[in-house]
């Protein structure tokens, strides 16, 4: 094998490669037919809602890792109460923007302690235990936020926003988020717990891995990131709304999926769910530009998706 | 005279290299009852999972009511000859109720008010042998406690709907019942061998055996090693016939010192023990939990454990796939699971650290891989096992906790182990170990005996023979 050739082997064998295949491919069949618009502005609109479809997608991982069964459905109203109460509390005054962030990630605390809460003390399975939670969590938004028409902090808005080098600000935070918890996952006791734990939890618990901690940890962190997205997600559109969080069940799972994660948990990459935020955005993208219809762009988004899904899915995860 | 119902001639089956039964004879006549007696792993449920058509033999003769069955005999072939076997695992759908279990096993029940009709044979059958029953036979089976649930696999094995019963299979029967519906059925047992049919009973009871069987057969090590007529035996040459009393001479009894002085390093009761010897265990001791299996020394292991915590103490798995390996990792992960806690640096994993950990137990327990860094599954066995050992010996725990760890791990990697284990405990290093093996009992410094949950014998090194263990393992009779 030659000295070049290795390295390239090696980049073949990443889960995550698919999705960024899938994404500039995608890019490339849009891009002739944006008349008035270059390459580069379909480009920054990618980054600026992928990067809202990646925070989400962390937590999510980090919970579908944990094992058959681990999945977190109440992100979309979690994400509509944190914006709600955010928004409400900061009441578009930027001296409070602390304060509504304070209060966006106490609102994400209280809804992963209850969904643990409600996994562990009462035994009742994750995927019913969130979904419960979730009416709940969307029945408090919409009573708190009855009436709700309220501006974002201009500064905050500001910041969602801005742009270097037509790169959004946000999304170089979150590139620099996303590769804190990848070395958050490889590299300490608590990643090492969640993978061990996904594997095999029973193993895990007899190699003395602390099982609930670690558990309680990553609901509580699904449900963090759902807040910060709330957060940030009602100062870049204007204001909190109570179906802000809508489009994010599906987003947060379907980006770790796409990304290369096993679904089965104990396995799973951070480079992916970049990967496949930017490639579910340039699908929609793309069909929109060829002007099809909205039936039929369906019915390619997921034919698209299980393209990708299949041609990744080749490959066996043996390290 | 009639011919036999069953003859089995010069029956061999292996499963990979281990051999579990190496040509066994056996005759079950007309009208008699067989007990069936040997230690764990002689091979008496292997040989009656051939005998019922689950398991094929490798080679012999498989003969049923003077006709050669040998060729392609299976469980149609069994149940259309009358043969029924009552298994240790039990086999009713849980999901299903009792009557409809009893239609799953007759399919000639049919037709128009099938319900009925399969009620009434299931619930004839538990009238017939467990009076004053007490089940319904509209009750789901998944609601059914342990003992209930056997009640109506026996029941359901003695019915009959189109096909007589000429023989049933009872393994291991009374072990979920409680003394007076085992009383019942032995009964039941007789009266159905005084009226022609014939039955094979497995038990650890011995007395049981000797009671209810006209013939008894000992098994060990996959062959039959004595038949005679049950009133020949004794309890005592029973025992002596299942082990090999001569055999017991202990490595460490030559030059025993006992270690049991200042305090111990654990100590402990299994949950339901009341009054009996408690588990203690001295630094530098080699601790064996002995008894049949299933009787108790796994919970004790677990429940070490979590009194001890991670810290302290570390756990070999024996069920490598169900409690031990993970399969995605690479072997050197497998192994530094066990002691992540020691090679963080600041906030992070050295990865360093864990090559280093790695190449220090490939180096020290022999683990046969051209890199630590391919997958867990990429090794045999034994060498997974090996892993499993690395991880808690790599790892500072003083306490190693192990739930037979030798199963199935061939002969050269057991004597490195042994002498590994041995090294390490002269450092100072206890040791508590589950085993199924007799000969493994000999590596140990003080052996404590289980059966039902409870210890029931406390042997140190110097007083261990077989005969003991084995004693103690079915002391209830005794008692």
């Amino acid at each position: 094998m030659s000295a070049l050739s290795r390295p390239l082997a090696r980049l073949l064998e990443k889960p995550w490669l698919w999705a960024f295949v899938g994404a500039a491919l995608v890019w490339l069949a849009t891009i002739p037919f944006t008349p008035g618009r270059g390459a580069g502005d379909v480009l920054t609109a990618a980054f600026t809602f992928a990067t809202f479809f990646v925070i989400v997608g962390i937590g999510q991982m980090f919970v579908i890792t944990l094992g058959p069964g681990n999945v977190d459905l109440s992100i979309p109203a979690t994400i509509t109460l944190a914006g709600s109460v955010a928004t409400k509390l900061m009441d578009g005054q930027d001296a409070l923007i602390a304060l509504g962030f304070v209060a966006a990630m106490g609102c994400g605390l209280a809804v992963g302690v209850f969904n643990y809460a409600l996994i562990r003390a009462l035994r009742i399975p994750p995927i019913i235990a969130t979904l419960s939670s979730s009416f709940i969590i969307q029945s408090t938004a919409i009573a708190y936020g009855r009436g709700l028409r309220i501006k974002p902090p201009p500064a905050l808005a500001e910041f969602t926003t801005a742009r270097v080098l037509g790169m959004p600000v946000l999304a170089i935070c979150v590139i620099v988020l996303a590769a804190l918890m990848s070395v958050v996952l490889h590299r300490t006791i608590y990643g090492r717990s969640v993978i061990a734990i996904g594997q095999n939890q029973r193993a895990a618990r007899l190699a003395g891995i602390a099982v609930d901690r670690t558990r309680l940890a990553t609901y509580v962190m699904s449900a963090l990131f759902a807040s910060l997205c709330g957060y940030l997600l009602s100062a870049f559109s204007g204001g909190a709304s109570l179906n802000m969080g809508e489009e994010y069940l599906l987003a947060s799972i379907a980006v770790v999926v796409i990304g290369g994660t096993s679904v089965a948990g104990g396995f799973a990459n951070l480079p992916g769910l970049w990967g496949a935020a930017l490639f579910l955005f340039l699908i929609v993208t793309m069909l929109n530009t060829y002007g099809l219809g909205a039936g039929i762009r369906y019915v390619l988004t997921g034919l698209i998706i299980i393209a990708v899904i299949t041609a990744a899915g080749g490959r066996k995860p043996l390290r | 005279m009639t011919a036999p119902i069953v003859e089995l001639d010069g029956v061999a089956k292996s499963f990979g290299a281990v051999r579990a039964l190496a040509g066994v004879g056996l005759v079950v006549d007309a009208g008699t009852c067989l007990g069936l007696v040997g230690h764990n792993g002689a091979g008496k449920s292997t040989l009656m999972q051939i005998l019922a058509g689950t398991l094929a033999p490798d080679r012999g003769r498989i003969g049923v009511a003077g006709q050669d069955l040998s060729r392609g005999y299976d469980v149609v072939t069994a149940q259309r000859h009358g043969i029924r076997c009552v298994f240790q695992e039990l086999s009713l759908c849980p999901n299903l109720s009792v009557a409809e279990n009893a239609r799953v096993f007759h399919p000639s029940i049919r037709g128009m008010g099938w319900r009925r009709r399969a009620a009434e044979l299931v619930v004839a059958g538990l009238d017939r042998i467990f009076p004053r029953h007490g089940i319904e036979p509209g009750e789901v089976v998944g609601d059914l406690s342990i003992a209930r649930r056997q009640m109506v696999e026996i029941a359901r094995a003695f019915s009959v709907t189109d096909v007589p019963v000429r023989l049933v299979i009872l393994d291991e029967p009374t072990s979920s019942l409680d003394a007076l519906v085992a009383e019942q059925l032995l009964a039941f047992v007789r009266r159905f061998v005084a009226e022609g049919g014939s039955a094979i009973l497995i038990s650890h009871l011995l007395g049981e055996i000797l009671e209810t069987s006209d013939r008894v057969v000992v098994m060990r090590d996959g062959l039959v090693v004595e038949a005679r007529a049950a009133a020949d035996f004794s309890r005592e040459s029973l025992v002596a016939a299942m082990g090999s009393v001569a055999e017991a001479a202990s490595d460490r009894a030559a030059g025993f010192v006992s270690r049991r002085q200042g305090e111990p390093a654990c100590r402990a009761s299994p949950a339901d023990q009341g009054q009996g010897p408690e588990l203690r265990a001295w630094p530098g001791e080699v601790v064996g939990l002995a008894g049949l299996a299933g009787h108790g020394q796994t919970d004790m292991l677990v429940a070490l454990f979590e009194q001890l915590g991670p810290k302290r103490s570390a756990l070999v798995a024996g069920d490598r796939q169900t409690d031990g390996i993970f399969p995605l990792w690479s072997i050197a992960a497998n192994i530094s699971v066990g002691s992540l806690r020691d090679m963080v640096h600041g906030l992070l994993i050295d990865p360093g650290a864990e090559v280093e950990l790695a190449e220090e137990w490939r180096r020290r327990i022999g683990i046969r891989t051209p890199d630590m860094a391919n997958n867990i599954l990429s090794l045999s066995g034994g060498n997974q096992q090996k892993a499993l050992f690395a991880r808690a010996l790599g790892s500072t725990a003083d306490i190693v906790l192990m739930d037979d760890p030798m199963r199935g791990v061939d002969v050269g990697t057991k004597q490195e182990v042994y002498a590994i284990l041995r090294a390490e405990a002269a450092r100072g290093r206890t040791f508590v170990w589950y085993t199924t093996e007799m000969d493994e009992l000999a590596h140990c410094d003080h052996v404590y005996v289980f059966r039902d949950g409870r210890i029931t014998a406390e042997l140190a090194a110097d007083a261990l023979t077989e005969e003991k263990v084995l004693h103690a393992s079915f002391a209830d009779e005794a008692a």
